[in-house]
């Protein structure tokens, strides 16, 4: 394999990667606020970049990508307020049916609303054909909206989670729900909250790559499962290190497209997945052993 | 004996139900309904299956169709592909191992051919053909679910909750991807023209119209018998360990309950329900295509459990056998999947120990004749 | 050697940590047959880790304990039950969804043997076993006076009951050694004064019973020796009175009193 197909699986690994981390991050958020995981989050990718295309006719391509971003939190805050905040200790496996039951839900909506062709974005500068070299590659300069648009809701996060108040009770609440209640933090709206950033981060990336991957009504769920295998793989709860396991599960499934047929590249990412669930559950970075998901408080 | 025989009157009304329905049907001249209800039953089967797992073991399952489209494939490869083109068995022998192969290809035929399970027959373009005999890939398909189930089972089992979950989905994914990507499973057309099953007494499960009423009895005799058993065993010691398991993992093991055997146990053998299941549809349709391993199915299944009451065999296959029937038959049109998820959240969101526990703990209690048990199980 | 003072069960050098906890410290005792024997000590002291290491829920770090002569550290619950260790748990942990009746078979899980083949079968192959197993747990039923109770939804009953109903479980395999993890542990004082009737009986009927306890009016009525824990420390072993009179184990109560 020469250096150029290398360096081309590298770049084509690293922006595949990128997203499904964010999709990752989405699950460390909710699962970080309330023990979740919300089968539905890869839906949001989806109905970002759904939401987009429709209003990209009428809308400025930016202020289109705002709107749907905006109303896809909406969206995961409508769910969270309908479907999860009422119910009282819910078991494990029901939350678990009832969030795979919203997928499909939003899935469905969408293919009426939009039917099953295959949209996308414009793409964000230039078009289809316009390329820039980098490093002695020529690639789609779209590869680096979707790359900077991933750093930047990385390093946005992070500083938000570190520095505001917000973001500090955020984490507080993840921490142990009990004692920041106690602190006086209102644990139910912050959770309505990160179903919203969980929503809106993932809206935002599906906006990036629909120029590139397109966007299809059923894309959710093999986003769902591969964003899952990046928050596992990172530990669940810890959205920087889901980026790294982003990156690495991004890289290996694009790298396999040298040695599998291409109908098996998903296998590579589920793979990876049982592998993790079966050796350590706890992820590649964590220091606990874990088995059973559950937080503090 | 009171308790003991009264668990065997949702046996009595499943067999009294199954024989009422076909009569009505010829009667009126609806016969063609006996198809949907037949394909029904197949589909129950792995329902039942699931519901021993997730019903009374608490083991959840988001891939069992795959385990459907495991017996399924694996009946339909074997009595399909034609061993006697030279350039089949050969060409895979010899890839697989040079000269060597290509022989060691050609005395394994020659040993199945021995056993007596391979089948001739002419293709329609009168060549010759050599496939293995309905029954042995019957057994085949089994066999090979068995050692898929036990090799999946022991890891996966070791998980709960997400976890566990999250790993059966992979699973379903993964077989739905095989399925759909490998071309002796015909991609994504799948495999057709799979030949009829013949049993015994000149009974043979096949989608021709002369045989429908016989295969309507076959497929539900099928249910029956396996809706029996598992009345038998949750009655039983092993029955038991497995819902105190659900109950109280420590607390059972603490009893002397072995955890992990009885649990690997349970997804053994509701992976041979479904593999039954597929194994004998794939027969009646003459064929199966990757959408019988997508996710969509597995999830369904779990909608059909949690419909029918996560601890109830009965309702289980009450709700499998109407929600299936109706949706063969088209009655959800193109929301089909929608309703499915609907129904899903709903049940799971006001009515998580499904929609017969109201009504079912009512009656229970007027048969065991007791006043005493206030308010169901939580 | 007299077959009432035989030991039934050793430990000895047990050591067992939590990440930096080192919650039991070398702990060494034995129990007689045929006695009842009480751990006690101030809260963290490891009691019911102690119990649970010898339950076989946890694997000691280092450390020995022999039952009947026979090695058991680290055996797996099931196995240590099939030996004839029995247990009940500190919060009731019946199994929902299960009438008493039900709870209690699955007590007996250890005296069946019909597996999933058998039980598939259904009363042919397994008939005699289920109506012997039937007959014995409601003998045990009777015996702690709760039989009229058998078709109820265990976890619904009021929970001295359901602390009853744990007892009968725990019989229902005809144990040699029956742990007890508080039995008392939010019981009013007449419920309490029952649970000590109810460890007599059983004493009585030659089963040893090993009791973590903090009600001291239980531990003093019935046992016939105590072993103090601090710490994950023994600090003392006697008779109730003997353990009393200790000066060690009265500060680590009431805290020393440093003159």
């Amino acid at each position: 394999m020469g250096a150029d197909q290398l360096l081309q699986y590298l770049l084509s690994g690293v922006t595949t990667g990128s997203i499904y981390a964010i999709v990752g991050i989405g699950f460390n958020i909710v699962y970080s606020a309330t023990g979740i995981i919300n089968f539905a989050q890869g839906e949001f990718l989806m109905l970002g970049g759904m939401i987009a295309i429709s209003l990209a006719p009428v809308l400025p391509l930016p202020l289109a990508i705002a709107a749907a971003v905006l109303a896809t939190g909406l969206v995961g805050v409508l769910v969270q307020l309908v479907f999860i905040s009422w119910l009282k200790n819910p078991a494990v496996l029901r939350m678990i049916v009832i969030t795979i039951g919203l997928s499909i839900l939003i899935r469905e909506a969408s293919l009426h609303v939009w039917d099953e062709k295959v949209r996308a974005l414009p793409f964000f500068s230039g078009d289809e054909t316009s390329s820039i070299a980098v490093l002695g590659a020529r690639i789609s300069p779209q590869i680096l909206w979707i790359l900077g648009i991933s750093a930047v809701l990385v390093a946005g996060l992070t500083l938000f989670l570190r520095y505001t108040l917000l973001g500090r009770a955020m984490r507080a609440c993840a921490s142990n729900t009990t004692a920041a209640r106690l602190c006086g933090i209102r644990t139910s709206s912050l959770v309505t909250f990160s179903f919203f950033l969980a929503a809106a981060m993932g809206a935002l990336a599906g906006c990036a790559v629909s120029p590139m991957t397109q966007t299809q009504y059923d894309m959710g769920t093999s986003l769902a499962v591969k964003g899952f295998t990046c928050a596992v793989l990172g530990g669940l709860g810890s959205s920087t290190a889901a980026v790294a396991a982003g990156l690495l599960v991004g890289v290996l499934e694009a790298a396999s497209i040298s040695i599998l047929p291409l109908a098996y590249k998903d296998v590579v990412s589920l793979g990876i997945l049982l592998a993790i669930l079966f050796f350590r559950p706890e992820g590649l970075f964590a220091r606990r052993a874990a088995g059973v998901p559950g937080r503090a408080g | 004996m009171r308790p003991t025989l009264a668990r065997y009157i949702p046996f009595v009304v499943l067999v009294g139900l199954v024989v009422a329905a076909q009569t009505a049907l010829s009667a009126l001249k609806l016969e063609f309904y006996l198809t949907q209800l037949t394909m029904a039953a197949y589909y129950t089967l792995v329902a039942l299956g699931l519901c021993l797992l997730m019903g009374y073991a608490g083991q959840v399952s988001l891939g069992h169709a795959g385990f459907f489209a495991i017996g399924g494939y694996t009946s339909a490869v074997l009595t399909t592909v034609n061993l006697a083109a030279t350039g089949a068995a050969a060409g895979a022998g010899a890839a697989a191992g040079g000269v060597a192969g290509a022989a060691g290809a050609g005395a394994l035929i020659g040993l199945l051919s021995r056993l007596g399970i391979l089948v001739t027959g002419t293709d329609a373009y009168g060549g010759q053909t050599l496939t293995v005999l309905p029954w042995a890939a019957f057994a085949a398909a089994l066999l090979v679910t068995a050692v898929v189930a036990v090799l999946v089972g022991i890891p996966v089992l070791r998980l709960r909750g997400h976890y566990l979950a999250m790993a059966t989905l992979a699973f379903g994914v993964i077989v739905a991807r095989v399925a759909v990507g490998t071309r002796i499973f015909g991609e994504a057309d799948g495999i057709s023209d799979v030949p009829a099953f013949r049993l015994f007494a000149g009974l043979a499960i096949s989608g021709k119209k002369a045989l429908r009423v016989q295969n309507y009895y076959i497929a539900w005799a099928m249910v029956a018998a396996g809706f029996l058993l598992l009345i038998n065993l949750i009655g039983s010691r092993a029955g038991r360990a497995l819902r105190a398991i659900h109950g109280n993992e420590a607390a059972a093991s603490a009893m002397g309950v072995d955890v992990p055997r009885h649990k690997l146990a349970a997804f053994l053998l509701s992976a041979l329900y479904a593999a039954v299941g597929g194994a004998c549809l794939v027969h009646f349709n003459g064929g199966i295509g990757p959408g019988e391993a997508s996710v969509m199915k597995s999830v369904r299944y779990v909608a059909l459990v949690a419909v029918g009451g996560m601890g109830s065999a009965g309702g289980t296959l009450a709700v499998s056998t109407l929600l299936t029937f109706l949706s063969l038959r088209g009655a959800f049109g193109q929301l089909d999947d929608a309703v499915f998820g609907a129904i899903l959240v709903a049940i799971m969101l006001f009515a998580p120990d499904g929609v017969f526990a109201p009504v079912g703990g009512w009656i229970l209690r007027l048969l065991r004749g007791r006043r005493g048990a206030r308010g169901a199980a939580r | 050697m007299n077959e009432a003072s035989r030991t039934l069960l050793a430990v000895s050098g047990l050591h067992h940590w939590f990440g930096g906890l080192h919650v039991i410290d070398g702990v060494e005792f034995s129990c007689r047959q045929g006695i009842v024997k009480a751990i006690i000590g101030p809260n963290g002291a490891g009691k019911t880790t102690l119990l649970n290491l010898i339950a076989g829920s946890l694997r000691p770090r280092t450390g020995s304990i022999a039952f009947d002569g026979h090695p058991i550290a680290g055996i797996p619950p099931h196995q240590v039950a099939a030996r004839g260790i029995s247990r009940t748990f500190q919060a009731t942990r019946l199994f929902p969804r299960m009438s008493v009746l039900e709870n209690v078979m699955v007590g007996s899980h250890v005296r069946g043997r019909q597996g999933f083949f058998a039980g598939l079968i259904g009363p042919a192959a397994t008939g005699r076993e289920e109506r012997r197993i039937r007959r014995d747990c409601m003998a045990v039923l009777d015996e702690l006076g709760i039989a009229d109770l058998a078709a109820r939804d265990a976890v619904s009953l009021p929970f001295g009951r359901q602390r009853v109903v744990e007892f009968a479980r725990a019989l229902a395999s005809q144990p040699r050694l029956l742990l007890l993890d508080e039995p008392a542990c939010g019981l009013n004082p007449k419920e309490t004064e029952e649970i000590g009737g109810l460890i007599a009986d059983i004493r009585a009927r030659g089963i040893t019973v090993l009791i973590v306890e903090h009600d001291m009016s239980l531990v003093m009525g019935i046992s016939d020796e105590v072993v103090v824990l601090s710490y994950g420390r023994k600090i003392a072993e006697g008779t109730p009175s003997e353990v009393q009179a200790n000066h060690e184990v009265v500060s680590v109560y009431l805290g020393a009193s440093d003159a």
